[in-house]
């Protein structure tokens, strides 16, 4: 027979008084468990702290009390389910009506003023309206930050160090992340800049001289939601975003082939300039980055 | 005795004592899936008390610094000073590691507690008249716990939380006709902008958690002025309910669950590492790591946009961009219908009436069946979320892992849906029933000597008719 729940005796025997006693020193002991890693707990941070062992005894100290209060509920408080009543949620309807009646009669002396109530509405919606334009103060104007980099014609390409890139630095199916000279880690300007055999890329006709002796530079945010696309496999001169997948194609002018992404990257025009530096022709000639509204 | 002039002292004041006195015999059902709610707001006091802890060592700047601490590795870089303040943290104060670790342990788990509690109101039918308003807070408390989750694992400034920042920036620009000012405006400029840091701080230890305790304390005072439900068992009815008094049993296993919620949080922030910002770097926009996963809560949004075709409206100079379906309309289109289920449901089913007694999924088939699609649902988006994992780890093609997530966002639901419908109705039809208790009643003898019997004689005698009517 069980001591617990609807079947227990309902006097106290004996043998449940004994049980009782058990029950309260197995309690006592977890409390006291409880006490020693609670008291470690402070040794330990005396003594420097140890992620580890504050984590373990912390839980011990914690759970020495839980575990306690769950045995001594279980044990040692009665267990049978109680009823309780419960009314009905709603009101009477007599008491119904009087509040609405009670509040109709309020409104009325209100509402009687109808010029005084229109004015009312006019003053707090001026001042809702007012209360707006703070918000301007959180931010600049998106003005062309989102159509233009800092790469300009004649811009030489500098890598993450800052040191200019010249034709014959980067290897065959090499790429290196670059910037426009003298904006090193400016993040809308980042590029990647590639060099796949240049008899295998296969732009357009009025992008042909954009990639000289194949080096093909691309805007390094993805067309998706701007993660850097950072993952180049040779084998199929494919680029990759780690974030969402979208994967472009580097010798048919980053052409979106796989994942999200619904337009290219955004190719740089790259010339050689006469001391061998791979130089901008002009900025990227669309918006770098992930599409927005006023996007065309 | 001191509790008697404590009482009189108090009740002279208020005159509290005839309400605390029904306070204390308030009744609390004995379910185990009463819990789970408990759970979430145990979580939510130690997010507290140990987010408290970490706001008097968290740097909320975006300035750039070079570090000097004690942590090797990233000596003499440039990383911002809050990225800074989170390895001192970890590493520098004493007890800091364990309350960042227990901080970010306790988000996880209270999100989970609250979406695990959500589905059991869900399927039992508990949100039904009178409690659709708490259903709404409910849902609520569930958003702004997910965005306190987000601004919080972005404000270390790491390499992976800044991924995750541009992702959002990205999103918020996607929003039709204000989404670039949107953005600007939010992060102070184009992406990435020193200013965010302290905005999403002022969020994740101000605004949201001011939100939420405001509505838990709503949730939790219509909960008790409503009571709970119950599962219907014999005695059971509407316009009763069993289960324990507040005090002192339920109050004792509360305090203990509180304690014990408290306990697995500290071993987890103790023995089991989690967002080990250190290893990950600080952020810099052209850097990105391969497998950057958002945490579990956001993963299902994470998948939708890695699921996402390339497709993109453009049309009179104007674009709709991609990421809008997935990151915006999408959680909206969710969202809104989890809002107003209760309501459309009452309007199907035309069932206006107020309930107490909760339902068995097995007896609301459609709905079952609704919800473990939507589950389905949420499933392969998470899975989504993780599929460059997946593949890496199964050694599957990445593209063809993408491809089968697709179509199974579109097919697994809706089968999922049928089968859960076709198992309702096989178990509803079954003898067995698992919440209709021991059939019989009790007999006691009063302090007369006369007996008397508990429960409805009537409404037993037709559960056995029913059970020996069954094949």
């Amino acid at each position: 027979m069980s001591d617990r729940g609807p079947n227990r005796p309902l006097e106290d025997t004996p043998a449940r008084e004994a049980e009782e006693q058990r029950a309260t020193r197995r309690i006592a002991a977890v409390f006291a468990v409880s006490a020693v890693a609670a008291l470690g707990l402070a040794i330990t941070y005396i003594a420097g702290g140890q992620p580890q062992v504050e984590g373990a005894l912390l839980a011990v100290a914690l759970g020495g009390i839980g575990a306690g209060l769950v045995m001594w509920a279980a044990h040692l408080l009665p267990n049978e389910p109680v009823i309780g009543e419960r009314e009905p949620m709603e009101s009477d309807e007599r008491e119904r009506e009087a509040f609405v009646h009670e509040f109709s009669g309020g409104e009325q002396q209100l509402v009687r003023r109808r010029f005084l109530t229109r004015m009312l509405a006019v003053a707090g919606g001026a001042l809702g309206v007012a209360a707006l334009f703070p918000i301007r103060s959180l931010g600049p104007s998106p003005g062309h930050s989102l159509t233009r980099t800092k790469w300009r014609r004649g811009s030489r390409v500098v890598d993450e160090t800052g040191r200019a890139v010249r034709m014959g630095d980067v290897r065959l199916n090499g790429i290196v992340t670059v910037f426009p000279e003298g904006h090193v880690d400016d993040a809308t300007s980042q590029t990647v800049l590639i060099h796949v055999p240049p008899d295998e890329l296969r732009l357009s006709a009025q992008r042909e001289s954009w990639a000289p002796n194949g080096y093909v530079a691309y805007s390094k945010i993805c067309t998706h939601a701007g993660c850097p696309v950072g993952l180049y496999r040779t084998s199929d001169h494919q680029l990759l975003c780690p974030c969402h997948q979208s994967t472009f194609d580097v010798l048919e002018g980053a052409r979106p082939v796989f994942g999200p992404a619904a337009r290219p990257l955004p190719q740089l025009p790259m010339e050689v300039d006469d001391q061998g530096y791979l130089v901008a022709r002009s900025d990227y000639t669309e918006p770098v980055g992930p599409s927005f509204w006023n996007r065309k | 005795m001191i509790t008697r002039r404590i009482a009189r002292w108090i009740d002279d004041r208020f005159g509290a004592a005839r309400f605390a006195q029904t306070v204390l015999g308030k009744v609390f059902p004995d379910h185990w899936s009463f819990m789970l709610g408990e759970v979430a707001l145990y979580s939510f006091v130690m997010l507290v008390l140990t987010g408290t802890y970490l706001t008097f060592f968290f740097s909320a700047s975006g300035r750039q610094v070079v570090y000097h601490g004690s942590y090797a590795p990233l000596r003499g870089q440039h990383m911002s000073a809050a990225y800074a303040s989170v390895i001192d943290i970890s590493f520098k104060v004493r007890a800091g590691m364990v309350m960042r670790q227990m901080h970010h342990w306790a988000a996880l788990v209270f999100i989970a507690a609250i979406v695990v509690h959500l589905c059991r109101v869900f399927f039992t039918g508990a949100f039904r008249r009178p409690r659709e308003i708490n259903w709404i807070i409910g849902l609520t408390l569930l958003l702004l716990a997910m965005a306190n989750g987000f601004t919080g694992y972005s404000l270390p400034d790491d390499q992976l939380s800044g991924t995750g920042l541009r992702i959002m920036f990205s999103i918020l620009l996607s929003i039709p006709i204000l989404g670039t000012w949107i953005a600007f405006l939010f992060f102070g400029g184009n992406f990435p902008t020193q200013e965010i840091v302290g905005r999403l701080f002022v969020f994740h230890v101000m605004l949201v958690p001011g939100l939420l305790i405001g509505l838990l304390g709503a949730h939790l005072a219509i909960l008790w002025h409503q009571k709970h439900t119950q599962f219907p068992r014999a005695g059971r009815t509407e316009r009763n309910i069993e289960g324990s008094k507040l005090w002192p049993v339920y109050a004792l296993r509360s305090i203990a669950l509180f304690f014990l919620v408290a306990a697995v949080l500290a071993a987890l922030g103790g023995l089991v590492q989690i967002n080990p910002v250190w290893l990950y770097g600080p952020f810099r926009p052209a850097s990105v790591s391969a497998a950057s996963q958002p945490d579990w809560y956001i993963g299902w949004l994470e998948g939708a946009l890695r699921l996402m075709p390339p497709w993109e409206v453009r049309a009179f100079n104007h674009t709709i961009p991609n990421p809008f379906f997935p990151g915006v309309l999408m959680p909206g289109i969710v969202f809104t219908l989890l809002y107003l289920w209760p309501f459309l449901e009452a309007r199907v089913t035309k069932d206006r009436e107020p309930h107490n007694l909760l339902d068995r999924p097995r007896d609301r088939a459609i709905r079952t069946a609704i919800g473990a699609g939507g589950l389905m649902f949420f499933l392969v988006l998470f899975l989504a979320g993780g599929n460059d994992v997946l593949a890496n780890t199964f050694h599957l093609s990445l593209y063809a892992m993408t491809i089968v997530l697709r179509i199974a966002l579109v097919i697994a639901p809706p089968v999922v849906a049928f089968i859960a419908y076709r198992l309702c109705r096989e178990l509803a039809k079954g003898p067995v029933k698992p919440l209709q208790g021991p059939v019989g009643y009790t007999v006691r003898r009063t302090e007369e000597g006369a007996y008397e019997t508990d429960g409805d004689h009537e409404e037993l005698a037709g559960d056995e008719a029913d059970v020996s009517a069954s094949p």
